[in-house]
């Protein structure tokens, strides 16, 4: 199953020390996400995900690649702080997931309380097939107008970040 | 409960701590920003694994197709890929701006050159 | 690359093939998958195609900084003047219902300039990005620094200030 390839994909990533194989690893795993999502049936979200995970996502990765260092250095020992708290959150994280409801079925929670009302509604209210868009945009505007404006914000940041030239960092302070 | 159901949501957790891993471990700055996005793509896909309807088909209505998947969670996973994505790109710029600052952009190295500096 | 012919012959073909494929998406993003952000990307990442091929100045030559500055900022000016202009008819903020008679003509006529507000921005924040990281290069080989030195911390500037 794809969660397997994805898992032996993730692996590959944190253990490789070159940066370009991490890179199109990466870009490879994203693909295979939007494989997934569409074997999921979500359309709108496979095509959102190969897009910019597959594609601006690493294009930004390799074009910073160009700037920085291939290899990344060898850090020695092993650090066993670091392990034993990702297995302890991994345990807490399989213990809460005993809780969790059947895969698919059509009576979880999630399906009761406005789901129904955005599948039945739609078309009487909008006209529009496409539901994800209708509730996108229709029926939480508010939320994707956030959306763009965190979209710009981030443009404005990396344009605020990366339009003085480069320079490297002076020691604070008057000398002795 | 099958073990089928637990175990996609196992392999899930799988993956997040994979990249919770990545984040913490490593100290290359674009490994960090790497192991970032596995995780947020890990949570997206338990999100859209509890928006599927076994029988269900893609929310879209069309000729033929009764019962369609959540397009709740769809929704949120949409804007939420798109945070992510500019998440990454201000912490790519963060990254060239420490580069250009320190020479390096290793954790440790970094850190050796604070102290040096705060002597 | 622009002296390579395949990679000339392929980009020829391909980039409008992009651009057009992302109007498509946009505009039909209420009949099938699609709408405003993932338009926005596949219509960037047409762009993109085109430096790869010609080079950031040609490429600046046919869409400058200054108009893509400009467009991001007034997409999401064009989603919040919709939203202010369902205020203005009488509705609440972001009600498309007052903008014209028939409701599903309006709720249709209100989607499609929201989520065309959002492909703007989001077209013009990507290549943004793109053309922020790309210069960079070109400015630390002017500003002295190396980008390809290896990884070890240099000691700083005596410049005190």
């Amino acid at each position: 199953m794809l969660l397997l390839l994805l898992i032996v994909v993730g692996l590959g990533v944190v253990l490789t020390r070159d940066l370009l194989k991490a890179t199109m690893l990466f870009a490879i795993y994203s693909l295979t996400i939007a494989g997934l999502f569409a074997a999921l049936d979500a359309g709108d979200v496979a095509l959102t995900e190969a897009a910019v995970g597959a594609g601006i996502s690493t294009i930004l990765i390799l074009a910073v690649l160009a700037l920085v260092p291939r290899h990344e250095k060898r850090r020695g020992g092993h650090n066993l702080a670091a392990l034993f708290t990702v297995l302890v959150t991994g345990a807490a994280l399989v213990y809460a997931s005993l809780d969790l409801p059947e895969f698919g079925a059509a009576d979880n929670p999630v399906h009761q309380h406005v789901g129904p009302y955005y599948i039945e509604q739609t078309y009487s209210d909008m006209g529009i097939p496409n539901l994800v868009a209708a509730v996108l945009a229709g029926y939480r505007s508010i939320d994707t107008m956030g959306e763009a404006v965190v979209i710009l914000t981030a443009g404005i940041a990396v344009y605020a970040l990366l339009s003085v030239p480069p320079r490297r960092r002076r020691k604070k302070g008057p000398p002795a | 409960m099958t073990v089928l159901s637990f175990f996609n949501y196992w392999a899930v957790i799988v993956l997040m701590m994979i990249g919770y891993y990545c984040m913490i471990v490593r100290g290359n700055m674009i490994k960090k920003i790497i192991g970032l996005g596995i995780f947020q793509t890990s949570a997206f896909i338990l999100f859209i694994s509890a928006g599927k309807v076994i029988g269900g088909s893609t929310p879209i209505l069309r000729e033929g197709v009764d019962i369609h998947a959540n397009p709740l969670p769809h929704v949120i996973i949409l804007t939420a890929i798109v945070v992510g994505v500019a998440t990454t790109a201000v912490g790519l710029a963060l990254t060239v701006r420490i580069r250009e600052a320190y020479g390096s952009i290793d954790d440790d190295a970094i850190d050796a050159v604070e102290e040096g500096d705060g002597e | 690359m622009k002296d390579n012919p395949i990679l000339v012959v392929v980009a020829r073909f391909l980039i409008p093939l992009v651009m057009l494929f992302g109007l498509y998406v946009q505009f039909h993003g209420e009949y099938s998958p699609g709408g405003g952000f993932q338009a926005g990307v596949i219509f960037s990442a047409g762009w993109i195609l085109f430096v790869f091929v010609y080079g950031l100045e040609t490429g600046l030559r046919i869409i400058p900084p200054g108009v893509i500055y400009t467009l991001a900022s007034l997409g999401v000016l064009l989603y919040c003047f919709i939203g202010l202009l369902g205020v203005i008819l009488g509705g609440r903020f972001l009600d498309f219902y007052p903008l014209l008679e028939s409701p599903h003509a309006a709720q249709q006529a209100g989607i499609i300039l929201v989520e065309f507000g959002v492909g703007v921005t989001v077209a013009t924040v990507v290549m943004l990005f793109f053309l922020m990281f790309a210069r960079r290069r070109g400015e630390e080989i002017a500003g002295g620094l190396d980008p390809d030195a290896e990884d070890e911390p240099q000691p700083d500037e005596d410049d005190w200030r």
